[in-house]
C-alpha cells in the first residue's frame, strides 16, 4: 500500500478582509516603459511574457516613457481627460438619482474610466463594441448624447429602449455599441461572430468584445476564444480585471493561472496586459490590437489591470467583504489624477483649469439631468406606453400577442 | 414533379436561399466538407465555398452565439445543432440573446437566424438522440418554433424561416428524413418517393409560418399533431375507423388558432398527440387553448397522448413511443366519453 494522506480542499481567499490593512504586495507591477512594443505581426509565442507583465506609459513622476508612449497629441489627451471626468460626474449624479428614488438601479465606473474612454479612441467609425454594463465610456468618448443615457436610466418617455431594459443596459448601433444583456459573457462570443461576419464579407471593420474578470469563468468566454482562434477573427478580446466580481475576489475566477491574459496563450492568441489606469497605455495597446485585427492578423486578448473603486452596483455594500480603504492602497492609482498630473507636467493643464473643468462638466451634467427629468423618471412624470411592452417581441405582432394586448386593456 | 426525401428537401431549401442571398451562411459541427451527419448540407460547401458553409468547433453556445453576432452585423445564419438533445449548452444564447435582441434593443439589433436541429425518437436513439424539446422553445417569448412533417413542407417552411426576420427554431424529425413513419416499426419503411408530399418543386417557394395544414378531413374528432405523430395519427384513424380530422400544426409558435378552433367546433372532440413528455409539454398549451376557445362545443374532455414523463429509454423504445395503438385507444376513449 502506498502512503496517502487525506485530501484537502482548496478555496482561494483574498489576502485581506474587512478590518484588515489593504495589501497589494502580491501584485507584480512592471515599471513604466519597461515592456517592449512588438511589431503587430509578431508570432504569439514570441510575446508570451507580455501576458504576465503590465504595459505602462505614465511613470511615478507623471512622465510618459517607453515604446508605448507618444501616440497622442496634447489635444487628444485633454479630450481624454474630459471624457473620463464626464463619465465620473455622470456616475456621481446617477448614483445620487438612484438614492433619491428617481431610478431603480445604477452601476458606477469609478476607477475604471480610462479603460473604455481610451479604447473608444483607438477604434474607427463602423467598428462594433460588445460591451458589458461597465463600459459607458465607450459611449461618452464617442459623443453619444448623455441625455439619451439618462432617459434610458430613468425609463422615461424618451427612453430609447422604451422602458424595457434595466438602467445602464444601453444600445446604440450608430455608436458601435451593441445592446447590453444582463446575462454575463454572452456578448463575448457574439463579438467574435460579428468579426467573423466582417471577414466573410471582406469588410474592413473590426469588433471588440468586453468581459470582466469574474465572467471569464463563464462558458462563453471559452467559446469566444476557441472561435476567435479557429477563424482568426478580427476581434479585440478585452478583459477588464478590476479585482472583484461583486464580493468575489479575482482569484476565484483566475484560479491557478498566473493572469487572465495568460488564458489566451493556450489558444494561440497573442495576449497583453496593460495598466488600466493609464490612459495613454490603454490607448496604445488598444491601437496595437485594433491594427492587428484590421490587418487581418487575427484576434488579440488584452487584460486591463485596474480596480473597482465603487460598489458593484447601487444594490451592493463592499464594506461587507473588503477593507473600506482598500482602493486607496491600489498601486496603480486613479486614472483621472494620473492623466491630469501628466498634462500639468506637459504644461498644457493646471490645478486651476482642472477645478474649473470639474465645475463646468458637473454643471453640464446637471443641466442635462434637469432636461431628462422633464421627460419623467421611473416613478413620476411621463413614461413609455404600456402598448410598447407588446411591440418588438417579433417583427410583426402575432395573433396571440395581439389578443393579450387587448386583454391588457392597452 | 421531382421526388425528394426530407433530407434532400432541406438541403434544397438552403441551396435556394444561399443562391438568392449572399448573406445566408450555413455552419455547425460536421456541416462543411462532410455535408452533415444526416447529409443535410452535402455539396453546399463545394458549391458556395468555405466562406459560407463551414465546420465549427464542438461548442453549441459558440455556434448560436456567433450566429447572433453575425446577425447583428447583417448576415442571415442558418446553423445546425447536430441533435436537439445537444442544444442545452446553447440555451442561454437562444433564450437570453437571440429571442430578446429585437425587444431589448428596441429594434436596433435583430437576430434573423435559423437554428436547425434533428429531433424526435423512434430510431433507438436512447436518451440523447431522441428528445423532443419543443416546449422549451415555445415557452420563450421572441422565438418561432417550426416542425415540418414532409419534404414539401420542410423545404417551404425552411425557406420561410431563413427569410424571416425573427429567430426560428427549426426542428426536423429525423425519423422522417427518409420516409414517413406511422409507428409500425415491424413493417418496412416506405420511401418519400411513394408519398404525395415527397413531390418537391425545384426553385423558390414558401410555406407560410403560423399556418396549420389539415391532413385528413373528418367529422368525429380533431387530432392535433406535428412531426412524426401526424402519420401515427393517420394510421390510428384508419385502424379504428374513426373519422378523425388530423391537423398538422407545422408551426408551434405562432400557432394557427383559427384552424384548430374551427375544427374542434365542428367535431366537438379533441386529442392532442406528441412524442415529447407529458407534463408541461406543448400539448398542455394546446389542450388549454381548445378548452378556452371551444368549451361549449366540447362533448368530451380533451385527451393527450404523449411520451411518458421519463427520460427517453433505449430498450423500451416501442413502449415509450406513442404508437398507433395508444393513439387509437385515445380516439376510442374520446368517442365513448
Amino acid at each position: 500500500m502506498s502512503e496517502s494522506k487525506a485530501l484537502s480542499f482548496h478555496v482561494p481567499a483574498p489576502a485581506v478582509r474587512p478590518g484588515g490593512t489593504p495589501d497589494f504586495s502580491d501584485v507584480k507591477i512592471s515599471s513604466a516603459g519597461e515592456v517592449e512594443r512588438p511589431p503587430v505581426d509578431v508570432a504569439p509565442e514570441k510575446i508570451r511574457e507580455h501576458a504576465f507583465k503590465i504595459i505602462r506609459v505614465l511613470d511615478r513622476n507623471s512622465q510618459a516613457v517607453g515604446p508605448w508612449a507618444g501616440l497622442l497629441s496634447d489635444a487628444e489627451l485633454l479630450e481624454g481627460l474630459r471624457h473620463m471626468m464626464t463619465l465620473r460626474a455622470f456616475d456621481a449624479r446617477m448614483q445620487m438619482a438612484q438614492r433619491q428614488g428617481k431610478t431603480s438601479f445604477y452601476m458606477q465606473h469609478m476607477g475604471e474610466e480610462a479603460v473604455s474612454c481610451a479604447f473608444r479612441k483607438a477604434l474607427e467609425k463602423g467598428d462594433m463594441n460588445f460591451p458589458t454594463y461597465r463600459q459607458a465610456g465607450l459611449l461618452i468618448a464617442d459623443g453619444y448624447p448623455m441625455l439619451d443615457m439618462m432617459n434610458q436610466i430613468y425609463s422615461n418617455e424618451l427612453d430609447p429602449m422604451k422602458g424595457r431594459q434595466l438602467p445602464v443596459m444601453y444600445s446604440s448601433r450608430e455608436h458601435g455599441f451593441f445592446s447590453i444583456s444582463g446575462n454575463l459573457a454572452t456578448q463575448y462570443i457574439q463579438a467574435v461572430g460579428w468579426a467573423m461576419a466582417s471577414a466573410i464579407k471582406g469588410d474592413s471593420r473590426i469588433a471588440a468584445g468586453w468581459i470582466g474578470d469574474g465572467s471569464t469563468a463563464e462558458s462563453d468566454f471559452h467559446a469566444a476564444l476557441v472561435f476567435a482562434s479557429t477563424y482568426k477573427a478580427p476581434v479585440v478580446l478585452n478583459i477588464v480585471n478590476n479585482q472583484w466580481a461583486i464580493s468575489t475576489f479575482q482569484g476565484i475566477a483566475r484560479g491557478g493561472s498566473g493572469t487572465f491574459a495568460a488564458r489566451g496563450l493556450g489558444f494561440g492568441i497573442p495576449a497583453l496586459r496593460v495598466d488600466g489606469n493609464d490612459y495613454p497605455a490603454v490607448h496604445a495597446v488598444a491601437k496595437w490590437a485594433v491594427e492587428r485585427a484590421r490587418r487581418n492578423l487575427g484576434p488579440t486578448l488584452v487584460e486591463y489591470v485596474t480596480y473597482r473603486v465603487g460598489a458593484h452596483s447601487t444594490s451592493d455594500d463592499p464594506s461587507a467583504y473588503r477593507p473600506k480603504t482598500e482602493s486607496d492602497g491600489w498601486p496603480l492609482g486613479d486614472p483621472v489624477l494620473r492623466l491630469k498630473n501628466h498634462l500639468i507636467l506637459r504644461g498644457v493643464w493646471s490645478e486651476e483649469r482642472h477645478k474649473q473643468a470639474e465645475a463646468e462638466i458637473m454643471s453640464e451634467v446637471i443641466a442635462v439631468q434637469k432636461e431628462a427629468e422633464t421627460h419623467g423618471t421611473l416613478h413620476t412624470g411621463p413614461h413609455p406606453s404600456a402598448r410598447d411592452m407588446f411591440e418588438g417581441v417579433f417583427e410583426e405582432m402575432p395573433p396571440h400577442l395581439r389578443r393579450q394586448r387587448q386583454q391588457g386593456g392597452v | 414533379m421531382p421526388r425528394k426525401t426530407m433530407v434532400e428537401a432541406i438541403r434544397d431549401a438552403m441551396d435556394v436561399c444561399m443562391k438568392r442571398d449572399d448573406n445566408v451562411v450555413v455552419f455547425g459541427e460536421d456541416v462543411g466538407y462532410f455535408g452533415g451527419v444526416f447529409r443535410c448540407t452535402q455539396g453546399l460547401q463545394q458549391k458556395y465555398g468555405s466562406n459560407r458553409v463551414f465546420d465549427t468547433p464542438i461548442n453549441e453556445s459558440g455556434i448560436v452565439g456567433a450566429a447572433v453576432g453575425m446577425a447583428a452585423y447583417g448576415l442571415r445564419p442558418c446553423v445546425e445543432i447536430q441533435f436537439a438533445d445537444y442544444m442545452y449548452p446553447a440555451y442561454d444564447q437562444i433564450v437570453s440573446e437571440a429571442a430578446r435582441l429585437r425587444y431589448r434593443s428596441n429594434g436596433q439589433f435583430i437576430a434573423p437566424i435559423v437554428v436547425r436541429m434533428p429531433t424526435g425518437g423512434g430510431i433507438f436513439g436512447g436518451q440523447t438522440h431522441s428528445q423532443s424539446p419543443e416546449a422549451l422553445f415555445t415557452h420563450v417569448s421572441g422565438l418561432k418554433t417550426v416542425v415540418p412533417s414532409n419534404p414539401y413542407d420542410a423545404k417551404g417552411l425552411l425557406i420561410s424561416a431563413i427569410e424571416d426576420n425573427d429567430p426560428v427554431i427549426f426542428l426536423e424529425p429525423k425519423r422522417l428524413y427518409n420516409g414517413p413513419f406511422d409507428g409500425h416499426h415491424e413493417r418496412p419503411v416506405t420511401p418519400w418517393a411513394r408519398h404525395a408530399l415527397g413531390e418537391v418543386p425545384d426553385g423558390h417557394y414558401t410555406v407560410p409560418l403560423g399556418k396549420a395544414a389539415i391532413r385528413r378531413e373528418g367529422s368525429a374528432v380533431t387530432v392535433l399533431a406535428y412531426g412524426t405523430m401526424v402519420y401515427v395519427a393517420e394510421a390510428a384513424a384508419e385502424e379504428t375507423s374513426i373519422d378523425a380530422e388530423i391537423i398538422d400544426l407545422r408551426t408551434l409558435l405562432p400557432y394557427d388558432l383559427d384552424t384548430i378552433v374551427a375544427s374542434v367546433k365542428k367535431t366537438g372532440r379533441c386529442v392532442v398527440v406528441h412524442e415529447a413528455t407529458l407534463t408541461s409539454g406543448y400539448g398542455a398549451e394546446l389542450s388549454a387553448l381548445v378548452q378556452e376557445n371551444c368549451f361549449y362545443n366540447l362533448e368530451a374532455p380533451v385527451m393527450r397522448v404523449t411520451g411518458w414523463d421519463t427520460p427517453y429509454p433505449h430498450a423500451q423504445e416501442w413502449d415509450y413511443f406513442p404508437g398507433p395503438a395508444r393513439v387509437g385507444r385515445a380516439l376510442k376513449a374520446v368517442m365513448e366519453a
